[in-house]
């Protein structure tokens, strides 16, 4: 009686035979038929057609993230102030109350880091 | 092996061939060109890659973004002198074997823009060009009537001996010298291994 997974191992080769058979054919091609053609320009890293200039650890300052987190901050406080903006007739006192709250809190931000030189590009 | 022996043999249902001839059959349905278009001829090898003329019939029609996938650069339009390095650059980025189709007026000779002081008057001063298509733009007919020569030309390419193609002469430059700005001109402006000026005889 042979074993039930004896199909499994014959597909395994069969696959392994599929896969590394081509690889194995162009390796020997390779070695009978096309030399090996390597350049300067051929193993360069890059293959845009430039030259590749300078380093690629570029660093950037990292006052940009502070500018950029600032920008989002009123970027999605803008969305909230739209919806405000257009119920504002029907609105009670206290809602509008926590609006301003809400606005001076940001603001109140916004001037401490106006302060710290955050905004100033240097 | 003879010609007549092989069709006798075919009769009766025996086919045999070459390890050449299977070399070149493969790689002649398999040319895939790099997407490079310089000017308003890559318009019209765009077409030829579309629906109506549909380049997909002789194996062409996967335009590789990159110069290490591709077999083929179709020079297509004006190779400008600031252009003329990158091109011979991305030539030399191409794996072996590579062929290279010189298309419209402009990449062949300079064309209308030949008497001008920034264009290159043919990119076949630099890399070894194997079917030049003239026309202002060709055709897409005209780039698959290339496209066919250029098949029936890998057809015949040799595998050993002397009149073998240049990626398996292990003698053969693997790459050709990238032209930079000069003074007044490209440096050097031509490549004098490579550029075969047409002789007018009369």
């Amino acid at each position: 009686m042979s074993n039930p997974y004896l199909p499994v191992l014959i597909l395994m080769v069969a696959a392994l035979a599929f896969a590394l058979g081509p690889l194995a054919l162009a390796w020997i091609w390779a070695k009978k038929f096309s030399p090996k053609k390597p350049g300067p320009a051929k193993n360069a890293t890059y293959e845009c057609g430039l030259e590749s200039k300078g380093d690629a650890w570029v660093q950037f300052k990292a006052e940009y993230y502070l500018y950029g987190i600032i920008f989002l901050i009123f970027d999605v406080e803008t969305i909230f102030l739209l919806p405000f903006a257009v119920a504002f007739t029907g609105l009670s006192a206290g809602a509008f109350v926590a609006m301003m709250i809400f606005l001076l809190l940001l603001v109140e931000g916004l001037v401490w880091a106006w302060k710290k030189g955050v905004l100033n590009w240097e | 092996m003879d010609e007549g022996l092989r069709s006798e043999l075919q009769k009766q249902g025996v086919f045999v061939t070459t390890l050449e001839e299977l070399y070149n059959w493969g790689r002649k349905n398999s040319i895939w060109p790099l997407g490079f278009g310089l000017a308003c001829c890559a318009i019209e090898m765009m077409a030829a890659s579309m629906a109506r003329w549909d380049l997909a019939r002789f194996g062409a029609e996967v335009f590789r973004p990159s110069p290490r996938q591709a077999d083929l650069m179709i020079v297509a339009g004006t190779v400008t002198k600031k252009m003329a390095p990158q091109v011979v650059r991305l030539y030399n980025q191409m794996s072996e074997p590579k062929y290279v189709i010189a298309m419209g007026a402009c990449a062949i000779s300079g064309g209308p823009f030949k008497q001008g002081y920034n264009v290159l008057k043919g990119i076949d001063r630099y890399i070894p060009v194997d079917v030049h298509i003239p026309g202002c733009p060709p055709r897409p007919e005209a780039l698959i009537h290339a496209f066919m020569t250029l098949q029936e030309k890998i057809d015949a390419q040799q595998l050993k001996g002397e009149g073998r193609p240049r990626h398996l002469d292990p003698d053969a430059p693997s790459e050709f010298p990238i032209p930079e700005y000069g003074e007044h001109d490209l440096e050097p402006p031509k490549n004098p291994e490579v550029w075969r000026p047409a002789v007018v005889v009369r």
